[in-house]
This record gives C-alpha cells, sequence and structure tokens, in this order.
C-alpha cells in the first residue's frame, strides 16, 4: 500500500512538472505555433484596447470583420496597457492593433513596437489639427486619433457665479468663499505629497515655464530642456506664492484621491479636472460650468495637456496589412468615433464629429473650448524623465521650499536620467 | 478501496511484496501511461514553437528532459531519484532559472529602446523612415494574384483617383492595365488578402522616384526609405542628408559623428558596468547611506514592533482569568484578513493633513507624510497595525507549546509572574519564532508595498526629487531603474543582486546565532 500511494503521489508530480517544465514553452508556443496558422486560415485581425473601449470597439470590429470576410477579436487589457503591449509584442504575441494614449509614442517608437501609417490628405484634414500633431513623431504619423482631452477648470455656479479672468481672481474669489464660510478651500488642484506635474503644467506654462524646446521640423527637441531655466523658476515662485506658505490655493493635502471628491462635497468652488470628473459632478447634482485654467494676470496663456487617444499598427503584428487598412481607413470613420465617444464622452479627433456632437451635448464644446490652446502632451522618449522629479519639486515649493534651488535639483535629476 | 480488502492478507503474510506490487500493476500501469502520455504530448506540444523559432538549445533541452523522465518512471530502478525528480524539477524551474535569468539580465543593458536584436532594430529604423514622396498621388488599390489565391505571385492593381489610369505593378515596375481585371489575373478580396498579410506589407513596385507600398488593403502611396542600412561599413545612411549612423556593439545603439544616437537600439552584453554603475553613480553614492540605515530601522522597527505588540496581546489573552477571550482574539486577526493593499491605502488617507481621520479625530494639525520624522513614524504605526495580528498568531501558538510544569515549577520556586516569563517563557518563545522574525525581517527589509502605497518614499528633500525619508533600498532603486528613462531591466537586475546580498548577508548572520541559542537551550 505505500508503495502504491507513493506511485500514485510520483505519478502526479511527475504530470506537474510535466505542465511546469513545458510552462516556459506555453509562452513560446503563443509566439508562432498555432496562431499564425489559425489566422492563415480565415484572416485574423487582434485589437487591444482598455476594458471601457474594448466594449465599444466590439460591434465595429464585427461590423468590419463582416464586411471583409475576417475575424476580428477585441481583447480587453485591464492595465498596465503600455508595457503589457511591448512585453508581448517583444515576445510575438502581440495584437495588430492597439489602443491608447498618444504619449506612449517616443517609447513605442524606440522599442521598434509600433509602424507609422500614410493617411492620405483628405484624411490629414478631417482631425484636428492639435490631435494630428500630437500623433507625428519624428516627422511621421504613428497613430490614428479618435479623441482628446484636456484638462480645464470645472466651477461650482452656485458657489462662483462668474468665470475668474485671471488667477489672482480665482483666489480672491476663493478667500471670500472659505472666509464666508461657504466653502473650506480655495482651490481644488490636485497636488499631494508628490506632487502632480500633469495638473499643475498651465500654471507652470502661463509663469513662463516650457518643459522642451522645439526643433525646426516642430518636434519637442530633449536637448533643449525647459525645467531649470529662468522662466521655470519664475513659475514655481508663482507656485509658491499660490502655496500653503503663501495664499494656500494649493496644498498637497489635495490628492488625486481627494480633489474631485472635495469638490463635489462642495468644499471647494473651482476644481482644475478633466472631462472624467464631470461624471462625477453630474452625479453629485453640481451645478457647474466649464472653462479654461485662467493665467496669471498679465502673464502667458495657461496651456493645458492636450492628450489623444489614438489606435496604433503593431509592427511585429501577424497581419499588419488588415491592421493598416483598420486603422487607416475605418477608424477615420465618423461612425466609429461617434460610438466611442458614446462610451466614454471626451471631444472627438474628427473635426465633423465634434462639430456634430457640440449640438447635443454643451459639456464637450466647453471641453474643446477649454482645450483650444492646449498643447500635445511631449510624447518624446524623455518625457518620462521629467515627471516625478517636477511632481516632488512642485511638492517641495507648494510645502514652502525656495523655488531656485529646488528647480536647479530637479532640473539635475532630469538631465541625469536623460543623458545616462 | 483495495487495500481494505487486502489489508488483512497482506499484514497476515509479510512475504508476498510481490503479489501487492503485482496487484497495484494494472491501475498503476494505467496511471503511469496516461501520466507519461501527458508528459510526452506537452513536449511534443511545447517542441514545435521552439523548432520554429529556432531555439535548439531549448528543443534539446526538452528533449533530454523527456527523455530523461520516461527511462526514469520505465524502468524499475533508481527507485530514490522517482522521488527526487519531480520536487528536483520543480526547483529548477521556479527558482534556480529566474535567479539565473535575472543574473544573466544584470550583464545587458535589456531595457526601453534596447528590448530586442539588432535585426529588429534595423528593421524599425528603415520601416520608420518611410515617408511619402511629396506630392505623390494617392492610388486606389487592389491587390491580385496570378495562379492560386493562397501562394500564387502578387501584384498591384492601382488606380489614379485623379486620372482614373489602371496599372499593373510587379517587382518589374508599373505596366498600364487592358482591363479590370486584367487578363489572367484574380483579385484577392479582403479576407484572402489578409491571410498573406505579411507578404503585402513587404510588397512594394518600384518607380523612378521611390517605391509604391500598401496602406492597407484598398490604398497605395508611392513612399520612400529614407534611412538605409548598408552592410558592409555596419552603419545606418540617410539618404537626404548622407548623416551616418555606424553601429555600435558595445552599447547597443547606432551612433552619428557628433554623438546623436538612433532611438531603437539593440540588446547587448555590457558586462559589469550595470554593477559598477550602482557604485559610482553620484546620485546612487550620496543617498544610499542614509537610505541604508532608515531600511534597517523600518525592518527592525516593524518586526519588533509587532513581535512586541503581538507577544504582548498574546500573553494577556493566555491568562484564564480573561472573560470573551475568543471574541479578542477574533477581533485581534481582524487587520491581518484584510488585504493589506488596500489598508495602506486608506492608512495613506487618515494621515491627509487637512481631511484625514487622525487629524480630524485628535484635533491636531499635523502634516504627517510632509516631514520626515512623522513620514517614518507613520509608516512604522501602519506597520505594526498590519503585521502584530501575524505575530499574535504565532506566539500564541508557540506558547502553548511550552509546557504548564515548566511555569508551575517556578512558582514552586518562588518566582514571581514576570520572572518566571522571562527566565523560562521568553527563551523558549524565542528559540521557536527566531527564524520567523528573521523572515519577517527579511520580508520588511524589502517591503515595497509598505512604502510605496503609503508615501512613495516621501516626503523628499527640496534639493533632491532621488532619495525620500522613507524610502527603502527596494523603493529607491525602483525609481532609479523604472522612474527616470524608462524601464532598464538590466540595471534593476544588478541592483536587486545586491539587495539580495545584503539580505542575504545579515539572514545568515541571524541564523547562525539562532542556531547557537538554541543549542543553549535545547
Amino acid at each position: 500500500m505505500r508503495i502504491r500511494t507513493a506511485g500514485v503521489i510520483a505519478a502526479s508530480m511527475l504530470c506537474l512538472a510535466g505542465v511546469a517544465a513545458c510552462g516556459d514553452s506555453k509562452d513560446n508556443d503563443t509566439k508562432g505555433g498555432s496562431a499564425p496558422s489559425a489566422a492563415a486560415a480565415s484572416g485574423e485581425l487582434v485589437i487591444w484596447a482598455d476594458d471601457k473601449r474594448s466594449a465599444a470597439l466590439k460591434p465595429f470590429a464585427e461590423k468590419f470583420g463582416k464586411e471583409n470576410g475576417v475575424t476580428v477579436k477585441v481583447q480587453a487589457i485591464s492595465k498596465d496597457q503600455q508595457t503589457t503591449f511591448l512585453t508581448a509584442s517583444q515576445q510575438g504575441s502581440g495584437p495588430d492593433v492597439m489602443v491608447g494614449a498618444h504619449d506612449w509614442i517616443g517609447n513605442l517608437v524606440q522599442n521598434g513596437a509600433i509602424d507609422p501609417v500614410q493617411l492620405t490628405d483628405a484624411q490629414k484634414s478631417g482631425l484636428q489639427p492639435g490631435a494630428l500633431k500630437a500623433v507625428t513623431f519624428n516627422s511621421q504619423t504613428y497613430g490614428v486619433p479618435y479623441a482628446t482631452e484636456n484638462i480645464g477648470l470645472i466651477r461650482n455656479t452656485d458657489l462662483a457665479p462668474t468665470a475668474p479672468a485671471t488667477m489672482e481672481d480665482l483666489v480672491a474669489q476663493g478667500k471670500k468663499l472659505v472666509s464666508e464660510k461657504k466653502a473650506s478651500e480655495i482651490l481644488c488642484l490636485q497636488a499631494g505629497p508628490t506632487g502632480d506635474a500633469y495638473h499643475a503644467y498651465p500654471l507652470y506654462a502661463s509663469a513662463g515655464g516650457y518643459l522642451f524646446g522645439t526643433t525646426a521640423s516642430g518636434d519637442y527637441d530633449p536637448k533643449d530642456l525647459g525645467v531649470g531655466k529662468p522662466g521655470s523658476v519664475a513659475a514655481f515662485e508663482k507656485l509658491r506664492s499660490l502655496g500653503e506658505k503663501g495664499d494656500g490655493a494649493l496644498k498637497r493635502s489635495i490628492t488625486p484621491d481627494n480633489s474631485v471628491a472635495t469638490f463635489t462635497g462642495k468644499k471647494c468652488a473651482f476644481l482644475v479636472s478633466g472631462p472624467w470628473a464631470t461624471a462625477d459632478a453630474k452625479k453629485a447634482g453640481i451645478k457647474y460650468d466649464i472653462t479654461a485654467v485662467p493665467p496669471f494676470k498679465g502673464a502667458k496663456e495657461a496651456t493645458p495637456f492636450l492628450g489623444v487617444q489614438t489606435f496604433y499598427v503593431a509592427s511585429k503584428g501577424k497581419n499588419k496589412a488588415l491592421a493598416q487598412e483598420f486603422v487607416t481607413n475605418y477608424v477615420t470613420t465618423p461612425e466609429l468615433a461617434t460610438a466611442l465617444y458614446q462610451v466614454d464622452p471626451r471631444p472627438p479627433a474628427l473635426t465633423s464629429v465634434l462639430d456634430s456632437v457640440k449640438s447635443n451635448d454643451p459639456d464637450v464644446a466647453k471641453w474643446a473650448e477649454a482645450g483650444k490652446n492646449a498643447i500635445p502632451l511631449p510624447a518624446i522618449p524623455e518625457m518620462a524623465a521629467i515627471w516625478e522629479p517636477f511632481g516632488k519639486a512642485e511638492a517641495a515649493v507648494i510645502g514652502g521650499a525656495d523655488a531656485k534651488s529646488t528647480v536647479d535639483a530637479a532640473a539635475k535629476t532630469i538631465s541625469a536620467a536623460i543623458n545616462k | 478501496m483495495t487495500t481494505q480488502l487486502e489489508g488483512p492478507a497482506t499484514r497476515a503474510l509479510p512475504a508476498p511484496e510481490v503479489e501487492e506490487a503485482r496487484s497495484t500493476s494494472l491501475l498503476g500501469q494505467v496511471v503511469k501511461i496516461v501520466l507519461l502520455g501527458l508528459v510526452v504530448a506537452t513536449a511534443i506540444w511545447g517542441a514545435f514553437p521552439l523548432v520554429e523559432n529556432e531555439y535548439w538549445a531549448g528543443l534539446a533541452l526538452l528533449l533530454a528532459t523527456t527523455a530523461g523522465l520516461l527511462y526514469l518512471y520505465l524502468t524499475p530502478r533508481h527507485i530514490p531519484a522517482k522521488y527526487l525528480v519531480p520536487g528536483t524539477l520543480f526547483l529548477v524551474v521556479f527558482q534556480i532559472f529566474p535567479v539565473l535569468y535575472t543574473a544573466s539580465t544584470a550583464f545587458t543593458n535589456f531595457g526601453d529602446g534596447h528590448r530586442g536584436s539588432k535585426a529588429e532594430a534595423i528593421t524599425a529604423i528603415q520601416t520608420a523612415s518611410v515617408t511619402r514622396v511629396p506630392g505623390s498621388t494617392e492610388y486606389q488599390l487592389k491587390i491580385l494574384t496570378r495562379g492560386d489565391v493562397a501562394t500564387g505571385p502578387l501584384a498591384f492593381l492601382i488606380t489614379d483617383p485623379k486620372t482614373g489610369q489602371v496599372s499593373i505593378g510587379d517587382g518589374a515596375g508599373l505596366k498600364p492595365a487592358d482591363a479590370v481585371p486584367p487578363a489572367g489575373y484574380t483579385v484577392l478580396n479582403a479576407g484572402q488578402a489578409s491571410a498573406r498579410s505579411k507578404e503585402i506589407t513587404d510588397f512594394a513596385v518600384p518607380t523612378s522616384t521611390g517605391a509604391i507600398r500598401s496602406s492597407g488593403l484598398s490604398r497605395a502611396y508611392e513612399g520612400k526609405a529614407v534611412r538605409a542600412y548598408d552592410f558592409a561599413s555596419d552603419s545606418i545612411r540617410d539618404t537626404t542628408d548622407g548623416k551616418v549612423w555606424k553601429a555600435d556593439d558595445a552599447i547597443g545603439s547606432f551612433v552619428a559623428a557628433d554623438g546623436d544616437r538612433l532611438a531603437q537600439g539593440w540588446k547587448v552584453g555590457v558586462g559589469f558596468s550595470n554593477f559598477t554603475r550602482v557604485l559610482t553613480d553620484d546620485t546612487i553614492a550620496s543617498s544610499f547611506l542614509g537610505t541604508l540605515v532608515w531600511d534597517f530601522l523600518f525592518a527592525i522597527g516593524s518586526t519588533g514592533g509587532t513581535f512586541l505588540l503581538g507577544m504582548f496581546c498574546a500573553i494577556a489573552l493566555q491568562s484564564t482569568r480573561m472573560r470573551f477571550r475568543g471574541l479578542y482574539r477574533i477581533l485581534m486577526v481582524l487587520p491581518y484578513a484584510m488585504p493589506s493593499f488596500a489598508m495602506l491605502l486608506v492608512w495613506r488617507d487618515m494621515f491627509n493633513t487637512d481631511f484625514g481621520l487622525i487629524n480630524n479625530v485628535l484635533g491636531i494639525h499635523v502634516d504627517w507624510l510632509g516631514t520626515p520624522i512623522t513620514a517614518q513614524l507613520a509608516v512604522l504605526l501602519v506597520q505594526l497595525w498590519l503585521g502584530y495580528p501575524y505575530m499574535f498568531l504565532v506566539t500564541t501558538g508557540a506558547l502553548q507549546a511550552i509546557p504548564a510544569e515548566l511555569t508551575d515549577a517556578t512558582k514552586v520556586d518562588g518566582a514571581g509572574p514576570f520572572q518566571a516569563f522571562r527566565a523560562i517563557k521568553l527563551p523558549l518563545l524565542l528559540v521557536a519564532l527566531t527564524p520567523l522574525l528573521i523572515s519577517s525581517f527579511a520580508f520588511n527589509f524589502n517591503n515595497f508595498n509598505a512604502i510605496y502605497l503609503t508615501t512613495e518614499g516621501g516626503p523628499f528633500p527640496a534639493d533632491n526629487p532621488n532619495a525620500g525619508a522613507t524610502d527603502l533600498l527596494i523603493t529607491y532603486t525602483y525609481r532609479l531603474a523604472f522612474g527616470g528613462s524608462g524601464a532598464q531591466y538590466g540595471f534593476a537586475a544588478a541592483i536587486s543582486i545586491f539587495i539580495f546580498l545584503i539580505v542575504a548577508v545579515v539572514s545568515g548572520v541571524s541564523f547562525r546565532r539562532t542556531r547557537a541559542q538554541e543549542e543553549v537551550y535545547s
């Protein structure tokens, strides 16, 4: 009996071991083994997108598949889309089409993961210029944009009936509300203990700072770093004066997790955020209006970043010709843009769709208006070096640290990371 | 069930071992054949992709392993090996292989911009440089073939939308088409075309100014690869301005004379440079010592604090005079049952200066996560809350294993309860728990979540965004390897080897001391 039991255990271990030993070859299997032969039989297009968008894409993908006699698979990737895509395409098990943010482009290109797309002049002119510029990298178009997003100022119209023209005006209105106990915060602009470069950028730009200069061809130039230049020091001085030791409009205790909730809880009249926050405001029954982030008095425009949701053609895809067909000739159709807008209401990148949507949805029109002067979020790989040091420098000056030395330290860290 | 029937017989007759072996053999043989069949099946399943991708070493390993397993379990000999091999295989697959992989990665520049092979980088550079010839026409495209739709030679049927001129293009160039579709050709539908996707993407019809390529299945454009790879000089040349980037196999990049680097690089071995970078980099050296000291304090503080509190509670609840002991024990284990991932985020919000529960309840205005000391205190408090139920559980277990007679004996000797605890229980507890304390220390030394989800390593001094006051070595190096310039797996692997060495040394020394302690008390 002992021998038998041991035999069964050994055998089942063996079975597991067999599975385990071949476990590492399982990845390789998806690499080439059966997938291409299956694709070869029917012609298969694989699209990856996040959960929300993949649900919206499914009916259109099916329609495209039916029209062209191919199978289209839409797969939802719920998190870390960019890393998952990179790792998968490196192993050869990635999709043919990837849906994601435009600021991935630099990193995806340097890893050889996406191919340029060739749009006709007519297709190009149908897109909003900013969206087209955002997906242009090294003078090539790397994806087809379908929606844009930018931050703006969301204002509780019950508390603050008039839109502030300048930052100083906003602070004055906010201070008044706080002193009248109608609100507890002047402004809800998320910073958190480690800062938030994305949300701070409009103020930084208004006060004269920039991140990267541009080359002759209009691309961002990683060699011309704006952080550490006199303009950036002046901008951080402004942030400092709005911070905890100054007006108290910027606070590290307002974090990405509580900024929207504080606004919908009517504790502040002004929220700097994006289209994703309006859903919460609607749900909370707040009367709101959306305007551009106001500039400092007598300063430059407060330009927010323009983010663009994009369809990419994967360079390691198994069905690139079909992927090109789908991305360049199908994603540019108004029907798909409208459907994606209905899932996630952000301004569509196609000008014609944006115009038709505007009439039914005043919010979208206002977001587009607030982002009129937005500049594309830099997509160069060097941008990765900006986020953390910039954010921490922001948090430090909001807490009251000296602007000049803080910016200098951030600039040193950023250039060290760029020139590593 | 068969055992029950055979049971008495075998017990009565010790001799017929052989008979039992034979009687098990039918079922045993079937199970064995099925399992070995599975092994062979998975091996064959795994072999195809290995062959396809020409991983001959992997294939040889797979064959050798399978053959070895088949031999081992089909022969009646090598009984000990039959027991040992499955465990050894697991060890190799799940322990040794990842360690070797990490170690080998540490000697490469693997990371963003250097993920693939040189051939892939060259392809990516050339593909990325194909641009539309300025002022060229955008054609309508149909894909043709002569012969079988799945294998026949391809041709492009292109229509100029302005003039209506229809032409056939193939490897030889463009020629006017006589009809649509031209005689002898078949037009591929989308399904048939997409099945030959790769050929179509690679297909180019040469023209005087470039080549006509497909853009999808219904459009074509005249494009030109601006950058071309020259095999002889191992370099990339830009055809418009003549700039040349030479391959540098030491760093895995194409570098121009002026120092300009092409974005797409490839993976190369870089020797010890990742390791030397850890040791010589100024930013690392300047804050390494402070981070290391705090890392030790954090690991010792978390382990010691949770142990003391856990032990205190365990002893308190050991007393039979305590009522509702069961209820207290359940309450005590509650923090342990919560997912620490979520609880860390909740705690972070509770420490918020303006909106946090702690300041609001206590009516104070402490910038908890904003100053070094309070932030360090805060993370230790969170660790204490999360960790003491575990220590409570193990201490309760260990306490129950200590015989009551020992305590009774101390009473007889006239010792008070504290004296009895100090002289008898604590040493015995420590003998049992020290290995757990050491592993807890090793875990907390690298407790990434505890820091990253609460403070992200902050607060950071204004003049150094690299090293925060609550940064552990692991969060600090994570930022270095994955923060600034994209993912650098090679560098990260080198750092993790350093951290492994530190933890291994500390644990090794502690275990040595425990053994000495055990010898004293056993």
